[in-house]
């Protein structure tokens, strides 16, 4: 076989357990195009001895019998996972040298499935921004460019190095996290599938904090049965995540059945956005008629706080920011800042948190701070966290009505040049307008790849499902991912 | 709510972030840009909405308050800037 690396997860796993291939060689191939994919800046650490240590292993346990589905399977890791003896910098200069001593639940039970770490994924500073310029191991680049363009565009953010990884086939798969679309925009923006389950599906700890109430892991990757397949191995009760779901995981894979007929597609009158591009407008009104092709009822439906989530989103992610990064005081772990001979342990706090953390992390503890602040506490946060009820409660309410799935845009654009729109925070906060209604109400959402612009980047389309009902998310997934047929894939200039 | 360069250097304070005073009126814009944008959520009727707490409705798990874990001094130093005679070592703390 060549190519090994344009492998999906489920034909690898075939081809691995009927002896056609191993995952040594699966793995090599990785390391090969990873190699050759430095100027993608996606990954920000390499363990290719481990990676290839793990592949030894897998095809042992493989060649026994009875190995899981991800045994063998060469993986990206986001650098905001604990990862035990190798570097995990939250892509922050403040998580210089740290070597964390445990492994976070989900990349454990990967590694425990027989998964095969390649390296540390490149991604925003502390997952906060939506384009991956936010790093201190530099910007990630979009394997996809606009026609014979050398324009280097953003791969969206900030599991930016995930989905570039992914899009560019330097692993079969990768992890995301998504705060507030993390996973599902980067996914949109280069062609790829994101999933970021429902709320307390993936056990949260030894994943680097942004905002807890907010942050779920989930897998990204070339197709939806991938996802499906991965997104299990990720999945279960954890008693060290105090919010991590104690229920059973099913068989997403089993649940792939395409057959949506009789499903109803609700249709939200509040994602149509003033100045959305048409091509987004009209890729929406195929997506909906190719579910409606498929036996599904197509639906408007009304999210009447849909203008309200980012505001929201922008006071809670913040204000938990604040205290989930209070922790890096240059004492326990991670960079320390060198002191004058006078300084005491106010200034040691100060100049560590000021060299250590880069603008955007500095602008949201701040405004998390100010958002918590006495005086304003009321004024802000308990209304922002009320607003969210509301949000929660307008998808509630369109469940309860029959709807069982939601379709929307993924995004407001397709992927936009590298440096466009750092200037400007809040028009960088904007690109996750369709997205962060999700994580606000907790709900699985899953960015599906649908088609193209006219200058031949990748545009996706975004379902939200029910809380734990994955697999009929996934389901619902497969069914428009088959309809929409999209099999374009990025020219190869690196 | 306007913020002036004096509540933008309160904030840095509380937050711990040592700023220069030459780069707290841009620092102070920005808050200016980003409270802007939040203010939006005035519009919006909460009367008699409880603010959310936890997105699942779930009690949060308890357990029997016993030691399940510990000895573990060398890991936890391991990744210490600064680590002494067993204890994370830092400046001067009371004059």
């Amino acid at each position: 076989m060549s190519n090994l690396n344009t492998l999906t997860i489920a034909a690898a796993r075939d081809a691995l357990r009927k002896g056609d291939l191993t995952s040594v060689e699966l793995t090599t191939a990785c390391l090969s195009a990873i190699d050759a994919a430095d100027a993608l800046g996606a990954f920000a650490h390499k363990t290719p001895e481990l990676a290839l240590e793990r592949a030894a292993a897998a095809d042992l346990r493989i060649k026994a019998g009875d190995a899981p589905d991800m045994c063998g399977i060469p993986l990206g890791i986001k650098d905001l996972f604990c990862t035990e003896g190798v570097p995990t910098q939250a892509a922050s200069k403040i998580l210089e040298g740290f070597l964390p001593e445990y492994e976070s639940t989900v990349s454990g039970q990967l590694r425990d499935a027989g998964a095969v770490m390649l390296g540390k994924l490149n991604m925003d500073e502390f997952a906060m921004g939506s384009s991956n310029e936010t790093s201190v191991y530099g910007n990630v680049v979009n394997p996809w460019r606009e026609g014979n363009s050398e324009t280097a565009l953003t791969p969206g953010g900030s599991s930016g190095g995930s989905a570039t990884a992914v899009s560019a086939d330097l692993c079969l798969a990768a992890t995301g996290t998504d705060t507030g679309g993390s996973i599902r925009q980067p996914a949109a923006f280069t062609g790829i599938v994101g999933l970021k389950p429902t709320y307390g599906r993936c056990s949260r700890w030894g994943i680097v904090a942004f905002a807890s109430s907010l942050d779920q892991a989930g897998p990204m990757t070339k197709t939806v049965q991938d996802a499906a397949i991965m997104g299990r191995a990720m999945m279960g009760h954890d008693p060290k995540d105090s919010t991590s779901a104690d229920r059973a995981v099913p068989d997403f894979e089993a649940m792939l059945t395409g057959d949506i007929r009789g499903k109803t597609i609700g249709i939200p009158t509040e994602y149509h956005m003033d100045g959305m591009p048409g091509e987004i407008e009209n890729l929406w009104a195929e997506g909906a008629a190719m579910l409606r092709d498929a036996g599904a009822e197509i639906r408007d439906i009304t999210l009447p706080h849909t203008k309200y989530a980012l505001p929201a989103y922008y006071v809670i992610a913040p204000a938990e920011a604040s205290s989930n990064l209070a922790r890096y005081d240059g004492v326990r772990f991670g960079y320390r800042a060198k002191m004058a001979p006078e300084d005491g342990i106010t200034e040691m706090y100060e100049k560590t948190r000021a060299e250590g953390f880069g603008p955007e992390v500095q602008r949201r503890v701040m405004i998390g701070t100010y958002v918590l602040s006495a005086g304003f506490y009321d004024a802000y946060y308990n209304r922002a966290r009320r607003v969210r009820a509301l949000i929660k409660r307008d998808f509630e309410q369109v469940f309860a009505a029959g709807i069982d799935a939601i379709l929307t845009p993924a995004t407001p654009s397709a992927a936009f040049e590298l440096g466009k729109e750092v200037a400007d925070p809040v028009e960088m906060y904007l690109n996750d307008v369709f997205t962060v209604t999700v994580n606000l109400a907790g709900l699985p959402g899953i960015a599906v790849p649908t088609g193209v612009d006219r200058n031949g980047l990748p545009l996706g389309l975004q379902l939200i499902g029910k809380p734990w009902e994955e697999g009929e998310l996934l389901n619902t997934a497969y069914a428009l991912e088959a309809a929409a047929g999209f099999v374009e894939k990025p020219g190869q200039w690196w | 709510m306007s913020i002036d360069v004096a509540t933008a250097a309160k904030v840095a304070k509380l937050a711990r972030i040592k700023v220069d005073e030459d780069a707290l009126p841009a620092l102070a814009q920005e808050f200016n840009a980003i409270l802007g944008f939040i203010e939006q959520l005035e519009e919006v009727d909460v009367s008699g909405v409880e603010p959310m707490v936890s997105v699942t409705p779930m009690d949060l798990p308890r357990r029997v308050d016993v030691v399940t874990d510990g000895d573990q001094q060398a890991k936890i130093l391991s990744n210490a800037p600064d680590a002494r005679e067993g204890f994370f070592s830092v400046p001067k703390v009371v004059e």
